[in-house]
Order: structure tokens, then C-alpha cells, then sequence
């Protein structure tokens, strides 16, 4: 597949019919890809990758890059493709400036995954297919692709390459993800269990913001929590369970526009699961307001834009009656 | 050199907790943070913390007096916390030169108090790296991982950990502890220090040229254009220093504090001036500037870098000083 996308990007290039290209660079080590844009067939040669680590979501960088003068052509997984069709509905990417090339994926490892093998010292890996082999200061071990996975990829809930203009390899299906399965774990445990749960992760939170800035349902030019004249500016916390419930009002506030695409989990210094977050209140969704997927089709209106007389009230419904 | 049995580190940890609080790195919650220790608690199989030891001097959050206002008065409470002997116990050489980075900076006229507090009740036990991680450059900085310096300097070695102090405050640490056997240290095997693979990034050439050659590189546009602005990069380096300060009203009273600040920030330095680094690209220059170039023009050459490799290891983008020094020494990106 890297072969194909490489070509695919230099004769989008050299045809003239884009101008940039947004896809991944290759690092000093192999899994440390970086999103870059490039401009000459020649620097796509030399620097484009498409390894098993380009996890990177690259839709949200389309917001600026479609601005700009010209077409961008964008190399998108299947996840991404989620976020672009969310983003184009929020009126946020220019679809007119883009050329979207879906590719078929297999899953993406990063290196979390590789250490959570126990691997250390990860001077590099081989391998586009389904096994890798990975070298590292104390020896070398090959590992099937499918074991190295990310936590999000572990998880994938689709395959399919939504509103591309040109697909490498074939767009898939919706996948029996077991995505909610720890949600229900946490369902099921008491109210206490669950509290110190939350607690000890978000405790973790240093307050980067990585969370917030790569995640493309956080689209705002400026943050209010960045913005020193919004009152709630706050660059850390007066108090530590600020940071907790700055995690709970953004997962509120993403709530049927995120498409969980993982990407706060995946960038997350302190590895806070903040994915969990966001699946409850799809899953609570779900059930209240029938499944909805954001970012599945351009028509489906999000529940929590969308109202029916028959539109239950769950805080009515939980309010010391029922715990459901 | 003295001599303590690994298999009884336990006691070793029970002995200096008894002396006063013993910070070990430890894993909470899956990660590696220094952490105060408990009777059972074991040190982290992780080579190095995820979070710095620069936490335990220069917290992320920290009061640093409250206003009280009657009337026309004003009450200015100090409301810092007492700070009292602690050790570190396990900071390797990479976090044991951000101390003296950061002392430079802190402890200069007019030496922050607050730093200084913490510096001067804190012993610091350092740990001999033997399994380094690959991104682990801090022999290219000049750092040597098996002689890691602070007050009291730690190796592991077959079953034995053997303890060497440097200082006088390490050595009146020691003495405190019970009696320890006699001893010298095996040498080690060193070899997999010259197999890592950034050990040769030049961070010399910073120095040749004027600053303005830097600041002025035609790179920069390109590395910073993916740069999500997080600031993940800046919170977990050992030797980024900026915060902010800020004023909390409780209702009774105007609690002023301090908190880490990250120039990868929009609203970075916004209080000196209202237009000060207008797009991602200025913000994420200032960050390499700061560490390759100004703080080495500051400070005798010392580069602001301590090859930890937290920040190649961090940075959702895989972007991080390692690139950032190449492609200026080449360039081009
Ligand atoms: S990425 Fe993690 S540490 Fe950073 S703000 Fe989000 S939850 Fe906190
Ligand atoms: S810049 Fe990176 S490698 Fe250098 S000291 Fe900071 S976190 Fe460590
Ligand atoms: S200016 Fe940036 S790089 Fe330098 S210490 Fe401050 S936050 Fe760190
Ligand atoms: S950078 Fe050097 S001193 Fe720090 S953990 Fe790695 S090998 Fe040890
Ligand atoms: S360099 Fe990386 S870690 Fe630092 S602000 Fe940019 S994206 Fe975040």
C-alpha cells in the first residue's frame, strides 16, 4: 500500500490537479511519523510514508489547508474519513479545495502498543504487512501487526472510506467493535468504584490540551479556555477537580459530534482513557435517541440538534425512580 | 563506595522514609511519577518517570500569597506551603543535570524563594542508567548516564546497589542510615551507550552561528506546520521553567498563584505585549530557540537540553528537538 499511495500522491502532483498533498513524513525511527504537506513529486518520494504507524487522524488539518489557494489532496483512513464527512457538516472544511484518497487500513500500531509488549529500546521496525519485525538496542522480535495494535485500532468500528474522490485498496465494512464493552465494566461498577475510577485517571491530567487540540470535533478558532477576555481562562486549575470536570463538560460538549476516532486517547501524555468518556455518552445516545454515528452520511441530523415530542427525558427518568 | 543488598531495598527505603519523606519513582495509575513512598511500594521497571523530577522543585500549581482587603486595607498573607527535608530517591543523569539548568535560572539574583526552598530541604539520590531507551540522547549533550551525579550517587550492579556521595548533604544522609559495607563497584558493560541511535546529533553547531541565522531559518514553517500547539512537549520537560501567574478570587479572599505556562500557548507572554507570537510557527521557534539557542547564549554555552527524550517519546506529531536540530543544522527539512 505505501508504493500505491506514494505514487498516487507524486502524479497528483506532477498532473498538476493538486498542488499540495497531506499525508505522513518518516521519522528517525520509524513508528515516529509526522503529518506533513508536501509540494514537489520529488519531496514525496523521498519523505512520504505509509507505515503501520501513521495513526495521526489528518482531517483537522484540512480546515486550513482548504483554505489556502489550490487543491490539497488528503491521504485519509477510514476513521479520518469520519471526521471529514463531521467536519464538512459542521461547515468547517471547503470540499471543493480538497481531493480525498481513502485508504484501505489494517490497523495502526504506535508506540504505547509496542511497549505495552514490553519492547524497550525501539530502535526501529520493518514490515507494511501483517508482521513486524521490530529491532531494538537488546535484540530483535517479529510480532504479528494484529498484537502491536493501538488501543483505538483495537477497537475499530469501521472500515468503510466515506466521500472519497479515489480509493487505493477497497473501503470495508462496520465492524463488531466490542467498543462499549469496558463502558459496561464501568456501568457496572458502584457509584464509589466508578468515582475513584475517574479520579485516579483524570488526577493524571497535566492539562496539556493535546486532547482538545488534535481532536477535530474541537474546532474553534479559540478555545474559551485560551481566551484571557472569556473570564474562564485556564491555563491550570485553581483546584483539581477542575481538570476532572473540564474532561466531563468537554465530552458533553463533543457529544454527537464526535465520531470516536480516538485520537484524545491516542495523544494523551498521561494515557487518561479519555475514549471511555466519549463512548458512554454515544452509547447513552444510542439508546435514548436510536444509534447514531457521527459523521456516517451527510443527512442524519445529531440527536442533540434534532427534537421529537417522543424524545425521552432521561434526567426524568433516573431522578431517584429508575437507575437505567 | 557503600554496599546495600538489592534483594533488601525494601529496608533501604523504610530506613530513609524513617529519616524524613522519600519520593521513589514509582507507577500510579500505569505511569512512572515520583511518588512518596509506602511500606511495600516498589520503584517502576521504567527506565525514567513520564512526568519530570523537576516536579518536586518547580510544581505545576502553587500559591504563592493571598490578598485579603478590608476597606482600604490590604492583608498580604504568605501562604506557601512548609516545605521540609525530602529525598529523591532514583533521578537519573538526564533529570539530575535539569536541576542545575533550572538552578541557573531560579537561583540567580533575585533567587526565586519558592525554588530555592524546595532546593535546599531536598537530598538527591541519583540512579545509574545500564538499559537505556532508544530515544535517549543525553551522551550527545555531554551527560554520562552511569555517573549521574546529585548528592548521593546510586548503580545497581549483580545483587548490589552501590551508594558514593558527592556531597556533604549526601554524606550526612548516609550516615544516618545503618551501617553498610565497604566496597568497589564492578565496572559495568557501557557498550550499548555507543550503540544509541541519536548519540551523535550535533548540538555544537548553535553556537557557531548568530542567533539571528537561526531565528531566520527558512525550516521552521515546515516543522511547525503540523504542531498542534498542545504543550505536552513543554509539561513534560525537565527543564522548561515558564509560568504564569494568577490571581483566584475565593470570595473572601484573592488567592495568587503560579502555574506552568507553555510557549507553545497563543496566550504565551500575552501580559508583556498584545501581539507577541501571532501564529503556531513563532511559538513552536521559540521553544527550540529557547532550549538550542538563547538559553545557551545565557548560559555559558549549556544547551537547554538534557536528552531525556521525554518530549520524542510525547509529542502526538512525533515532532521534537532531535528533528528540530537536524533540519536546522541541514536547512532544509
Ligand atoms: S491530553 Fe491528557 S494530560 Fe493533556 S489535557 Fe488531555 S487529558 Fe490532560
Ligand atoms: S527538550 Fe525534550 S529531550 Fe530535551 S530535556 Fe526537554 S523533554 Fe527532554
Ligand atoms: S520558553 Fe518555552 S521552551 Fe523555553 S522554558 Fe519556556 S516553555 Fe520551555
Ligand atoms: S537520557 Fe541518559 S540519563 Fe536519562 S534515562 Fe536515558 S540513558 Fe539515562
Ligand atoms: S511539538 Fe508536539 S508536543 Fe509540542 S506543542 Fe507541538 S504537537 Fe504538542
Amino acid at each position: 500500500m505505501q508504493e500505491r499511495v506514494i505514487e498516487k500522491a507524486a502524479q497528483l502532483l506532477e498532473s498538476g490537479l493538486c498542488s499540495r498533498v497531506l499525508g505522513w513524513k518518516k521519522g528517525e525511527f520509524f513508528y515516529d511519523v509526522t503529518p506533513g504537506v508536501f509540494t514537489t513529486a520529488q519531496e514525496v518520494r523521498n519523505e512520504m510514508v505509509f507505515t503501520p504507524f501513521c495513526g495521526a487522524n489528518l482531517s483537522k488539518y484540512l480546515i486550513a489547508e482548504s483554505r489556502k489557494e489550490g487543491k490539497v489532496a488528503a491521504f485519509l483512513k477510514p476513521c479520518d474519513t469520519y471526521s471529514f464527512v463531521q467536519l464538512q457538516k459542521e461547515h468547517r472544511i471547503r470540499r471543493e479545495n480538497v481531493y480525498a484518497v481513502g485508504v484501505q487500513c489494517e490497523g495502526m500500531c504506535d508506540l504505547d502498543s509496542l511497549t505495552a509488549l514490553n519492547l524497550t529500546g525501539i530502535t526501529g521496525a520493518e514490515g507494511l504487512g501483517e508482521n513486524l519485525k521490530v529491532f531494538t538496542l537488546y535484540g530483535e522480535e517479529t510480532l504479528s501487526r494484529k498484537d502491536a495494535l493501538s488501543l483505538r485500532c483495537n477497537d475499530c468500528k469501521s472500515k468503510k472510506l466515506l466521500d472519497c474522490d479515489e480509493i487505493l485498496g477497497e473501503s470495508g465494512e462496520e465492524q463488531d467493535s466490542h467498543r462499549f464493552d469496558q463502558v459496561e465494566a464501568l456501568e457496572a461498577m458502584t457509584a464509589e468504584e466508578r468515582f475513584a475510577f475517574w479520579r485516579r485517571e483524570l488526577s493524571k491530567c497535566i492539562r496539556c490540551n493535546a486532547c482538545r487540540n488534535v481532536c477535530p470535533a474541537c474546532s474553534c478558532e479559540k478555545c474559551v479556555f485560551d481566551n484571557p477576555n472569556s473570564g474562564v481562562e485556564n491555563k491550570a486549575a485553581a483546584d483539581p477537580f477542575e481538570e476532572n470536570l473540564f474532561h466531563i463538560i468537554r465530552a458533553f460538549h463533543v457529544a454527537g459530534r464526535c465520531t470516536d476516532c480516538g485520537e484524545c486517547t491516542r495523544v494523551c501524555p498521561q494515557h487518561i482513557p479519555l475514549h471511555l468518556l466519549n463512548r458512554k455518552l454515544i452509547k447513552d445516545m444510542n439508546q435514548l435517541y436510536g444509534t447514531y454515528q457521527a459523521g456516517a452520511d451527510f443527512e442524519t441530523k445529531p440527536p442533540m440538534l434534532d427534537f421529537t415530542q417522543e424524545d425521552p427525558e432521561p434526567s426524568i427518568i433516573t431522578n431517584g425512580r429508575d437507575s437505567g | 563506595m557503600k554496599i546495600w543488598k538489592l534483594d533488601r531495598l525494601q529496608d533501604l527505603f523504610a530506613a530513609l522514609a524513617g529519616e524524613r519523606t522519600l519520593y521513589i519513582p514509582a507507577d500510579v495509575a500505569g505511569q512512572a511519577k515520583f511518588t512518596p513512598w509506602e511500606p511495600g511500594m516498589e520503584m517502576t521497571k521504567a527506565l525514567n518517570t513520564n512526568r519530570s523530577a523537576k516536579d518536586l522543585f518547580f510544581p505545576q500549581v502553587e500559591d504563592l500569597a493571598a490578598f485579603k482587603i478590608t476597606g482600604r486595607q490590604i492583608q498580604v498573607e504568605d501562604n506557601r506551603e512548609d516545605v521540609e527535608d525530602f529525598v529523591i530517591f532514583g533521578v537519573r543523569a538526564c533529570d539530575a543535570r535539569s536541576f542545575s539548568i533550572l538552578d541557573k535560572v531560579f537561583l540567580e539574583e533575585p533567587a526565586d524563594t519558592y525554588y530555592k526552598n524546595r532546593r535546599d530541604h531536598a537530598t538527591v539520590m541519583t540512579l545509574a542508567c545500564s538499559r537505556p531507551e532508544a530515544t535517549c540522547f543525553c551522551t550527545a549533550l555531554g551527560i554520562d548516564p552511569q555517573a549521574p551525579g546529585g548528592d548521593v550517587s546510586c548503580w545497581v550492579e549483580g545483587e548490589n546497589l552501590y551508594l558514593q556521595a558527592n556531597t556533604q548533604k549526601g554524606e550526612a544522609l548516609l550516615e544516618k542510615l545503618p551501617a553498610m559495607e565497604e566496597g568497589e563497584k564492578p565496572q559495568g558493560d557501557a557498550s550499548v551507550f555507543d550503540r544509541l541511535p541519536l548519540k551523535d546529533v550535533d548540538f555544537s553547531v548553535f553556537s557557531e552561528k548568530a542567533l539571528l541565522h537561526w531565528f531566520n531559518s527558512p525550516v521552521w514553517e515546515e516543522l511547525s506546520r503540523s504542531c498542534l500547539g498542545c504543550g505536552s512537549c513543554t509539561f513534560v520537560c525537565p527543564t522548561c521553567q515558564c509560568y504564569d501567574v494568577k490571581d483566584f478570587d475565593t470570595g473572601t479572599k484573592v488567592k495568587r498563584f503560579r502555574c506552568w505556562d507553555s510557549c507553545m500557548y497563543s496566550d504565551f507572554t500575552m501580559m508583556a505585549h498584545g501581539t507577541n507570537r501571532p501564529t503556531q510557527k513563532e511559538r513552536f521557534r521559540q521553544r527550540f530557540m529557547h532550549k538550542l539557542v538563547y538559553y545557551p547564549n545565557n548560559h555559558d554555552g549549556e544547551i537547554g537540553c538534557v536528552g531525556c527524550g521525554r518530549c520524542l517519546r510525547k509529542c502526538p506529531i512525533s515532532m521534537n528537538i532531535v528533528k528540530v536540530a537536524k533540519a536546522l543544522k541541514e536547512g532544509s527539512v
